[in-house]
């Protein structure tokens, strides 16, 4: 598996070469930095860990600027991928071109907070007739049996928060890789909303 | 924002020709049949623009046998071979759905032409 840190631009349309629209997602990657390593002796697995977007030295406390080996800025974002599917050493430099000639991609991402929802926006319920006299308009309806089990199941599906939690997107199809803007056209949409750190990795299923 | 309009901008058509709201254009539009390739000709009053960037487009109106006919197309388009403005309309709008609703000489747009001056 290869996978960087990202972050989300937006999306637009492109034309693709027969002349059809095709829907993408910009995802720019910065430079991505090698912090540390897992290894199996020590730690049990394999493992790197990557860091991208640096911020300035001042504003990172001490305890934490001291994680990072000499010599490598502290970076807003780090995350360990466990057996890379590239040989790589502390504070080499892993970017877009890592994904040339990859087709497909999985997007992890934490998806756009809608708040406290009922169950027609949550769970895409049917909900009740909106006239002729109904009174049941956008309910979730009957919870449930009666005597048995004279309880509610664990799990049923009720209104509550919705949204701002981490989604994975599959097979996302490469539509360009361009390594002078450093950024990654997605075909499709990503979870989150613009400027959010997104995770893109070789497709897990392809 | 910069980074959206980089990676549009290979989709973008370079040295596109000019033309307005109202006037009278040939849209050679390429169609791919199977392996073979041509190009069909649209002819008719573009009667509205839309957005920007490589989302514009543009609607043309033609009476095709006493039937209105409308088709949009993608302004930036690579199946766009090219426009030709075969008569320039004079019109005070930008969108011309009012011509939906004429017939015969009402949905006809004037011809726009050279302003004269006293000396000529």
């Amino acid at each position: 598996m290869i996978a960087v840190i990202g972050k989300k631009v937006g999306m637009t349309q492109v034309f693709s070469e027969d002349g059809s629209l095709v829907p993408v997602t910009v995802v720019q990657i910065e430079e991505n930095v090698v912090v540390g390593q897992r290894t199996k002796e020590k730690n049990g697995y394999d493992a790197i860990i990557l860091g991208a977007d640096k911020i300035k030295q001042k504003r990172v406390i001490k305890p934490v600027a001291g994680q990072y080996p000499e010599g490598i800025e502290p970076c807003r974002y780090l995350r360990e991928f466990r057996d890379y599917g590239k040989e790589c050493a502390v504070g080499d430099k892993l970017g877009v071109e890592l994904f040339d000639g990859v087709g497909f991609v999985d997007v992890i991402g934490v998806s756009k907070g809608k708040g406290s929802q009922g169950v027609m926006k949550r769970y895409g319920f049917g909900g009740g007739r909106a006239t002729h006299g109904s009174k049941f308009h956008r309910g979730m309806g009957s919870t449930g049996q009666c005597a048995w089990p004279s309880r509610v199941f664990p799990g049923k599906k009720m209104p509550g928060h919705m949204g701002n939690v981490k989604r994975t997107v599959q097979n996302l199809e490469i539509v360009r890789v361009d390594q002078e803007n450093k950024m990654l056209l997605l075909r499709g949409s990503v979870p989150g909303a613009i400027n959010n750190m997104v995770i893109v990795s070789t497709a897990k299923r392809k | 924002m910069e980074l959206l309009k980089k990676a549009e901008a290979s989709s973008i058509r370079e040295n596109v020709e000019e033309f307005n709201i109202g006037d009278s254009v040939k849209v050679h539009y390429k169609i791919i049949e199977g392996k073979t390739e041509r190009v069909q000709v649209f002819e008719g009053t573009c009667i509205a623009m839309k957005n920007t960037g490589v989302r514009k487009t543009f609607t043309v109106r033609k009476i095709s046998y006493n039937v209105g006919v409308e088709r949009t197309f993608p302004f930036h388009s690579p199946k766009i071979a090219m426009i030709e403005v075969v008569r320039q309309g004079k019109v005070r709008r930008a969108k011309l759905f009012y011509l939906r609703d004429k017939i015969g000489k009402g949905a006809k747009v004037k011809e726009k032409r050279p302003v004269k001056t006293a000396k000529n």
